[in-house]
């Protein structure tokens, strides 16, 4: 149903939440509950705040439980090929002066930006503007190759959260967004949770949240990607193959905004839980 | 999937390729020459001060002997030969200095693209397709080779010399690149670096043989054929 990677006493494994108050704890609705957790999310966005690692508990494979602040959250999956959406919701694009597209804009980032729940992203000191970009990420199930959109979502396992930062500062016109905006060392966060497909059901109707140190900055919806799921796949595999493992990061609605050293920067999606990262400065990483 | 990486021979460590492989864009002199007055001009505006990186998904990786598809409705497709730094040690932040510590070794690459002569957006279409990086014969160790930045480079269609480059061509050489390029981004053992790629590129039709010669590193040959519709 869902589950998390995660490092612990030496090794790494996968977890589950406990129970339901533990799927809570993380911002993750219970599958079964995903209505009600995403109407109680929108009329009151903050409330999972404060248990968020409180109580949160992990049930290991191996039968331990464990406190969710006591493991190293690693991206929820083995990622494969990352592929990525730029100025894929039509408020984000108008919000960065951009006109429809006739094709989709897609980059690929390298497996050394990844990092999971709880990690930290580092804002070098020279920059005027890094912001988050919470996505809905998409994550292959079975090799896709020249398939057909009513076919596509049979090749989707299941969904995450992403936070795709980027650093303006840094676009240049060549191959633009590169990868010195877009894949920078822990630029791509992913978890906490691999939600399986079946579990989530619609993925063109899940609110999308963004709270900097617990303020709402950013809100969107999956019903307003301009290039959706089915047509996503339908494309980039009538070009490549597409393998298990390997994730689309679908794009970000309107609402970035730039991120300072100590901002706890938090993405939810309805249904897939609440993705916490931090921004540190320069000195955390030996550098400056 | 690709299967390459396990199929490539690598006798110093770490021993095998992770398949990530990282190409850099306008960092051959002739690259840049090429596009002349337009490389100031929009959608450019300006030649780039960082790096330009492109990335090679697994399903693009072969080894050599591997058969390369060219895709239905395509005539021809470009050759980019070129060099790739194999990492050996995780690389983040290194010094022009001590850059080449953190190498294993080296291959050739052959980073084959649809022909496209934008390089505003990233070009996913054009050079990430299924069997489109082939890699090898095999990872020479650092220490076979004195000095990455004088190797030439011979591409071979059908026999036929087409093309004569060297890596003392680039424009950032490989030192620096890898500087440059892990002040943002570490790699990792296993991951694959391409150091630039000349231009114009020759170019390669179905029923022809592609062999890149890099000294000291062997023979790359690749059969292209034209994909089953």
């Amino acid at each position: 149903m869902m589950r998390a990677r995660v490092a612990f006493s030496g090794a790494i494994h996968i977890a589950t939440p406990h129970d339901a108050a533990t799927a809570r704890g993380a911002g993750a609705t219970a599958p079964q509950a995903t209505t009600t957790a995403r109407e109680a999310s929108a009329t009151a966005p903050h409330s999972d705040v404060a248990p968020r690692d409180a109580g949160q508990r992990l049930l290991l494979a191996d039968g331990r439980l464990v406190a969710g602040d006591e493991v190293v959250w690693l991206p929820p999956f083995e990622a494969g090929t990352i592929i990525a959406l730029g100025l894929n919701y039509a408020d984000h694009a108008k919000e960065l002066a951009f006109n429809a597209q006739e094709e989709p804009l897609v980059f690929l980032k390298g497996p050394g930006s990844l990092i999971g729940h709880r990690g930290t992203t580092r804002r070098p000191a020279d920059v005027k503007f890094m912001h988050y970009e919470c996505e809905l990420a998409v994550i292959i199930g079975r090799p896709a190759k020249h398939v057909r959109r009513a076919a596509a979502m049979e090749h989707v396992a299941g969904y995450c959260i992403a936070n795709d930062y980027a650093i303006r500062d840094y676009l240049e016109n060549w191959y633009r967004p590169n990868l010195r905006v877009k894949n920078r060392d822990g630029g791509t966060v992913l978890g906490p949770w691999f939600v399986d497909a079946a579990a989530v059901g619609d993925p063109s109707n899940l609110g999308l949240r963004t709270f900097v140190n617990g303020k709402l900055t950013q809100q969107g919806n999956t019903r307003d990607l301009i290039f959706d799921i089915p047509y996503l796949i339908e494309y980039l595999s009538s070009f490549m193959t597409l393998a298990p493992g390997d994730v689309i990061l679908t794009g970000t609605p309107e609402g970035v905004a730039n991120v300072m050293p100590g901002d706890e920067v938090a993405c939810e999606i309805d249904g897939l839980g609440r993705l916490v990262n931090t921004i540190a400065a320069d000195a955390v990483f030996g550098r400056g | 999937m690709s299967t390459a990486p396990t199929k490539i021979p690598f006798e110093v460590a770490p021993f095998r390729l992770s398949g990530a492989v990282y190409g850099a864009l306008l960092n051959h002199r002739t690259a840049v020459a090429a596009l002349g007055d337009r490389i100031a001009l929009p959608p450019y505006n300006a030649a780039p001060r960082a790096p330009v990186l492109y990335i090679k998904p697994r399903n693009t990786l072969a080894a050599s002997g591997d058969v390369v598809e060219i895709p239905p409705g395509m005539t021809e497709l470009e050759i980019g030969a070129s060099v790739g730094l194999v990492i050996g040690r995780p690389a983040c932040h290194v010094s022009v200095a001590k850059a080449l510590d953190h190498v294993a070794g080296y291959l050739i690459v052959n980073d084959v693209s649809v022909p496209h002569e934008n390089f505003y957006r990233p070009s996913i279409r054009f050079k990430a397709r299924d069997g489109f990086c082939p890699l090898g014969p095999a990872v020479v160790a650092r220490a076979a080779i004195v000095d990455p930045d004088a190797l030439g480079i011979r591409t071979y269609v059908d026999g036929a010399l087409v093309q004569t480059t060297e890596t003392a061509e680039l424009v950032r050489s490989s030192a620096t690149l890898l500087a440059d390029v892990t002040e943002f981004m570490t790699l990792a053992p296993g991951d694959v670096l391409v150091l630039g790629v000349a231009r114009p590129c020759p170019r390669v039709r179905a029923g022809q043989r592609v062999d890149i010669t890099v000294d000291g590193l062997g023979t790359l040959s690749n059969r292209f054929v034209a994909a089953a519709v």
